[in-house]
């Protein structure tokens, strides 16, 4: 009997406490952040966004003399790959807490392409950003031994021969589906998109010669030079990694920026106003770390860092030049 | 030589520590259903952010090693293999166990792949340059019928009747086609939400095996012989003496595990079946097999080892992975700012040395801690069913869920589990439908490819039947159904003379 007294008293003691704290972690609710937050993504562990996420995250429990620098607590990655990010999105938009504890990495353009061909439970009015870390163009490629040297070129060959010249990339409805789309249609003339497995995928077609052409991650073309020759970038300016490849622009082909792969963290809607302007205060600060930008150079992540109003502007835009874009498609 | 410079660098006491740990996690890892190797690279990735280039890289290459082979140990005590790479492993390997030989399969295991893996590294070692140019060869066609004559395999695995091994696999080939296909950027016979992203290969490969031994084990827990099997200690001496005189098998299962791994996207998975295929094709006693041959084991071991290797020749080389886990494996190199590529050879030779170094060091690791560990399988064989069975769905769910941190997942994987097991009762194998959901996309996308790139070209007869690769594989697909039918009848006249 003495055993099983002692057990009654001390399953309540730890009824009790467990009671106590959790009314303390409600009654703190007001300082936000008090533990750790979670970042979504949408793709699989060690692809390019996971481990930009991952390096951008990096600095937020950074702190000075006890004075939190920016974040203010520790950020952890968690992944919800498939479909191609629509399943991890999908859950966020729907299920995910909009207490500012869960955030979400985004890939623009592939989440607001998705939201316009496909039945998605996410689009651009129930997210919310909080800071853009990357943006990765995406650059017209060819093999190592292509007859082609000069987007031109290309286009000259394609005007001839419609639909005979082969473009791969890393999907439908990405970044580089949105670029060869922008280019057939600016040119005025007709490809063969071949969708590969993933940039990786759609790379390894370029380097084998099995496709003419490619679209592809500026930051993957920069450091495959070996193997390929890059023509031109779908930016509006030259890159910093590739300071002699010209813009399709400056070529007078009219390709503006709608590809470029663009990376940073939202929330859902409905998280309270004061998380949010916690985040939008701290996020570009984190992003900022020294560490963190040695870390992206390190491994040629090209960074570029925008506040939550930026990226608010820089979604509707996309959202109009797509809902355009793909009209045809759907 | 110039790998012979960098040992020194491995046999640091900090490094040494690191290929231990890295060794005994991922032998333990692996052997847990759903913690398939891809995984466990993909869960230390984030350790290796904060430590040195080399000593990143050793870890990751320790517990790539380490859990290929550690799916063995599962799949041989208790007929889950822990990865799909060893599927071939279980057919024979649990067959041994339940006959009392558990710790003799698992020393075969760890000594092939042991022999396996070396191989695999040496020709990386070797022959990186030329192997490079040709992993870039293969295109969407020579991929394509690679998967056609992984499907010859198909009706001749795991199970006794070949009709209804070609029925497991169509099933297989059917459910593969589920969720989101990238090539089309649709999504097909998604009937609920929880299919959105489709089956993921592992959610079946626990599903199929793991539920069905869990229900066979509650029955066999009622019966009177509460079903502890026979044991018989064998010395690992014995083993190894036995093990090295399997010459054939062991030079067939490494030679094709290397050539799996060459070709980027084929996927180590299938390393070991083909493997295990091949041996029982050329085997003078073919209907052992699937009864508890050693050979079985030994062919499907070495070659799911001797693949890791040569996995990373592309991928070194070409940025393009060999294998699912060798493209989480790029993901680690990346963070390093470690570019594949020319470079990587002269820039970082101290570094990519020593990683390679460490892949021979870490097969020693290996194979001396895998053998320590057979001592003791004993122990596991003893367990109760009942409580077997507890341990095992336990395993199940939580593997299944970390796979995606989905919960749909965990449905589907009980949805096909509980389906399987009656199918088993009908003579159906599970073994067919993991190799139909694993060619199915690389058939499937690599069709598609072929199709848009032949349609813009010369036509598609044209694209998928010209070029030396193409028609050699075609050959050998041919070649691989002729002799099936040929096995099967002699088998056949052998039994009926018995």
């Amino acid at each position: 009997m003495n055993i099983n007294k002692s057990l009654i008293k001390k399953a309540a003691i730890t009824v009790a406490s467990t009671a106590l704290l959790l009314s303390v972690a409600g009654a703190s609710f007001a300082d936000y952040p008090d533990r750790p937050i979670g970042v979504m993504v949408a793709y699989n562990p060690g692809g390019a966004t996971d481990f930009q996420a991952r390096i951008a995250t990096l600095a937020s429990a950074k702190e000075k003399d006890g004075k939190a620098l920016s974040v203010g607590q520790p950020i952890y990655v968690t992944n919800k790959p498939g479909a191609g990010g629509r399943k991890g999105w999908n859950w966020f938009a729907d299920k995910a807490p909009s207490d500012g504890y869960m955030l979400a990495a985004y890939n623009v353009p592939h989440f607001i392409a998705q939201s316009i061909v496909f039945d998605t439970k996410y689009n651009i009015n129930n997210l919310e950003p909080v800071g853009n870390w990357g943006a990765d163009p995406a650059v017209l490629i060819v093999g190592k031994d292509s007859e082609f040297n000069t987007a031109t070129e290309l286009v000259a060959y394609a005007k001839k021969n419609p639909g005979k010249v082969t473009v791969s990339g890393a999907g439908k409805f990405v970044g580089h589906h949105i670029a060869h789309l922008q280019l057939a249609k600016a040119a005025g003339v007709k490809l063969t998109y071949v969708p590969g497995k993933g940039g990786v995928g759609a790379m390894k077609l370029v380097k084998g010669g099995q496709v003419k052409a490619g679209f592809n991650n500026l930051s993957d073309a920069a450091r495959a030079q070996g193997d390929i020759k890059i023509l031109a970038v779908a930016d509006l300016e030259r890159h910093a990694f590739l300071p002699d490849v010209p813009t399709l622009m400056e070529l007078g082909i009219l390709v503006d920026n709608s590809s470029v792969n663009f990376r940073g963290l939202m929330v859902p809607k409905g998280t309270p106003a004061n998380v949010i302007s916690h985040l939008e205060k701290t996020v570009p600060v984190m992003f900022n770390d020294k560490k963190t930008l040695g870390k992206m150079k390190q491994t040629n992540s090209p960074v570029r860092i925008m506040t939550r109003n930026e990226v608010i502007a820089m979604w509707k835009e996309r959202q109009s030049a797509l809902t355009e874009l793909l009209k045809d498609l759907k | 030589m110039d790998f012979l410079n960098y040992f020194g660098n491995v046999f640091t006491p900090y490094h040494l520590m690191l290929l231990f740990g890295g060794t005994t996690a991922g032998l333990i890892l692996g052997a847990l259903p759903g913690l398939s190797p891809t995984m466990a690279v993909a869960l230390v990735i984030p350790f290796t952010f904060h430590m040195e280039p080399a000593s990143g890289l050793i870890l990751l290459g320790a517990m790539y090693t380490a859990t290929v082979a550690g799916g063995a140990i599962s799949a041989i005590l208790v007929n889950v293999p822990g990865a799909p790479a060893n599927i071939a492993t279980a057919l024979d390997g649990h067959q041994m166990a339940r006959k009392g030989r558990a710790s003799e399969a698992l020393h075969y295991c760890f000594l092939s792949s042991f022999v396996g893996g070396i191989f695999g590294i040496i020709i990386l070692i070797f022959f990186t340059p030329p192997l490079a140019k040709l992993a870039l060869k293969f295109g969407p066609t020579e991929l394509f019928w690679i998967a056609i004559l992984g499907i010859t395999v198909i009706g001749t695995i795991g199970n006794k009747s070949v009709i209804k091994g070609l029925m497991a696999g169509l099933f297989g080939l059917a459910i593969s086609t589920i969720g989101d296909n990238p090539m089309l950027g649709e999504q097909r016979f998604v009937y609920s939400e929880h299919m959105e992203s489709g089956i993921h290969i592992v959610v079946a490969l626990i599903g199929l095996f793991a539920l069905p031994q869990i229900l066979t084990l509650l029955e066999e827990s009622g019966k009177s012989k509460v079903g502890t099997y026979a044991l018989s200690e064998t010395k690992w001496i014995t083993s190894l003496k036995y093990n090295v005189t399997r010459i054939k098998a062991l030079s067939l299962g490494s030679t094709i595990g290397a050539i799996v791994g060459i070709i980027p996207g084929a996927g180590g998975q299938i390393a070991g079946l083909v493997a295990y295929d091949q041996i029982k094709k050329t085997s003078h006693s073919p209907e052992n097999f699937g009864q508890g041959e050693p050979d079985g084991i030994i062919a499907a071991e070495s070659a799911n080892n001797a693949m890791v290797g040569p996995s990373l020749v592309p991928l070194l080389t070409l940025s393009i992975p060999g294998s699912p886990t060798a493209a989480v494996l790029l993901g680690g190199l990346l963070i390093h700012g470690l570019f594949p590529g020319p470079d990587l050879f002269t820039v970082h030779a101290e570094v990519i040395w020593t990683f390679i170094d460490s892949l021979i060091v870490a097969q020693v690791f290996m194979v001396v801690i895998g053998l320590f560990l057979s001592r003791h399988s004993g122990w596991i064989m003893k367990v109760p069913p009942h409580y077997m069975a507890a341990s095992i769905l336990v395993l199940a769910v939580f593997g299944t869920y970390s796979i995606q941190s989905s919960y749909s997942d965990v449905l589907l994987m009980g949805v096909l589990g509980i389906t399987m097991y009656f199918a088993s009762k009908l003579g159906f194998g599970p073994a067919p439908v993991v190799l139909g959901v694993i060619l199915g996309p690389l058939a499937e996308d690599n069709f598609l490819q072929g199709k848009l790139i032949g349609e813009a070209g010369d036509g598609i007869f044209d694209y998928f039947f010209t070029g030396t690769i193409n028609l050699t594989l075609i050959l050998a697909t041919l070649g691989s159904i002729a002799y099936s039918v040929y096995a099967s009848h002699k088998m056949n006249k052998r039994v009926m003379l018995k």
